[in-house]
Order: C-alpha cells, then structure tokens, then sequence
C-alpha cells in the first residue's frame, strides 16, 4: 500500500527574524526544503521587519556555519520561489539593490537576484494567491 | 490584484515604542485596506498601549503611531478589538482609549478570518 499523497500546496511564507540571530529564518528554510517531498512547494517568501538581512548579498558566516543566502537561492533555484523583500523595510536597514543604490547615491549595493525589492501589497497579494501563509516570525 | 475580499486578521502584541512591530503591523493593514481587503485588527497584551492617546515618538526617533491609528477609519478600517484581560492586565479601562473598540473573543476573531498575520 502506497501512503497516500496530500493535495499539493502553493507556500507563502513570511519571515521576519534576522538570520544568525534568531531562529526563524533557519526554520522557514527547513520547512521550505521539507516541503516536495510531500508534493508541496513554496511560490513566495516575503521577507519584513528584521527578516530582510536575509537578503544581505554581502552576508559571510564562518565556513563551517550554513550559508543563509545561499540556501534561499537553492530554495529559489529548486522550486522557482520569488524572494521578496519588503522595501520600506530594506532600505531602512540598508538593504539596496543596483537601482535604489544609485537613485539614492550610495556606493555600493547589497541586494541582488534573485531577491527583489518590493510593495507590502505584495504580502497582502501572497495571502491571497497561495493555499497556505505561514509566518516564521522571531 | 485578484478580485476577492479576503478578511484580513492582523493582531497587534507589542508595545507601540521599543520596537518597530506596531508600526510595520499597521502599515501591512493600511495597504491591505487600500488593496480592498476587509481588515480587523486586534489589540492583545502591551499592543493595546497603541491606543492610548497623546502618544509621542518612541527610543527608536520615528514617527509615533498615533497618527496611523488616526487615519484608520479613512481606510474603512473601523473593527478594532481589545480583550478585557488585556485591559485589566494593564490597570485600563475601555473609555480611557483614544478610539472606539469592542470586546473580542481572539479564537473566534481568528476563526472568522481568511489570513491572520501576528505582530
């Protein structure tokens, strides 16, 4: 006997912890990676509040540490998840991509693909279009 | 943007100076009116110290949320719920707010809602 397969889900998560300093980022990324093997899959994070250091491109934990940035661009290589990042949010803790850093004449940017920039109307819209929102919050 | 009313939860636990969660929560609900949707926001534990009125600027030098919690009903956004255990908690009464709110019985609140998001 086969167990039988759920209905497969379309995942928004929402994750507002740091990474490093609190522990729900690296949860939303377990469940995220947990996820196809019960026929399930995450569409879209939304990263707000501290959450969007997620994001950071220049992020460099020690070698033997898991490499958060990273996994969520496997998480986005795997199951084509958007990862986005709220930008009042971002840009107030210093989170910009090419354009905002030249718009805002900064010297460098720190977020890139495939993590976008964008609307809190997109959390609203997530909520909306997937079966599921989950908060991975601190 | 999808045509459905989704009726949005958003609970609100923290206190409105100390920490960003109020203000980041009420903005989430005043786009989400502004996206059509029918929102309720309840009020639990230190978030309830939002509605106190007079409120100033907190540690963190940003904008007080007096004036988002102001603007709410020029976003249809009129169902604020306060529990009376949080008001005994705190030593207030429901008369000494800065707006109308009602009673709220969370499970039931949560129960009713399409998506709840909790800050």
């Amino acid at each position: 006997m086969h167990e039988e397969m759920p209905l497969p889900m379309n995942y928004a998560l929402l994750v507002m912890g740091a990474p490093y300093s609190q522990q729900a980022a690296h949860s939303a990324l377990r469940f995220a990676m947990a996820l196809p093997a019960r026929g399930h899959r995450v569409g879209t994070v939304f990263f707000y509040h501290d959450g969007v250091y997620n994001a950071s491109r220049l992020m460099t934990p020690p070698r033997d540490e898991p490499h958060l940035l990273e996994r969520w661009c496997e998480l986005h290589d795997q199951q084509q998840t958007q990862l986005l990042v709220c930008v009042a949010s971002g840009l107030r803790r210093g989170l910009l991509d090419q354009r905002e850093a030249q718009r805002h004449e900064r010297e460098a940017h720190t977020l890139e693909a495939p993590f976008e920039l964008t609307g809190l109307g997109q959390l609203i819209e997530a909520g909306l279009t997937h079966d599921r929102l989950l908060t991975f919050a601190p | 943007m999808s045509e459905n009313v989704q009726r949005l939860l958003i609970i609100i636990r923290h206190s409105p100076t100390g920490s960003s969660w109020v203000r980041e929560a009420l903005e989430t609900a005043l786009v989400g009116a502004a996206l059509g949707q029918s929102i309720s926001l309840l009020f639990m534990g230190e978030g309830v110290l939002a509605l106190l009125p007079a409120q100033q600027s907190g540690p963190l030098g940003q904008k007080g949320t007096g004036a988002m919690i102001d603007v709410l009903p020029m976003y249809d956004i009129e169902q604020l719920h306060v529990t009376d255990a949080s008001l005994e908690h705190l030593g207030l009464r429901r008369s000494q707010l800065a707006c109308d709110t009602g009673p709220a019985e969370p499970a039931e609140l949560i129960a009713q809602s399409d998506l709840v998001l909790n800050f």
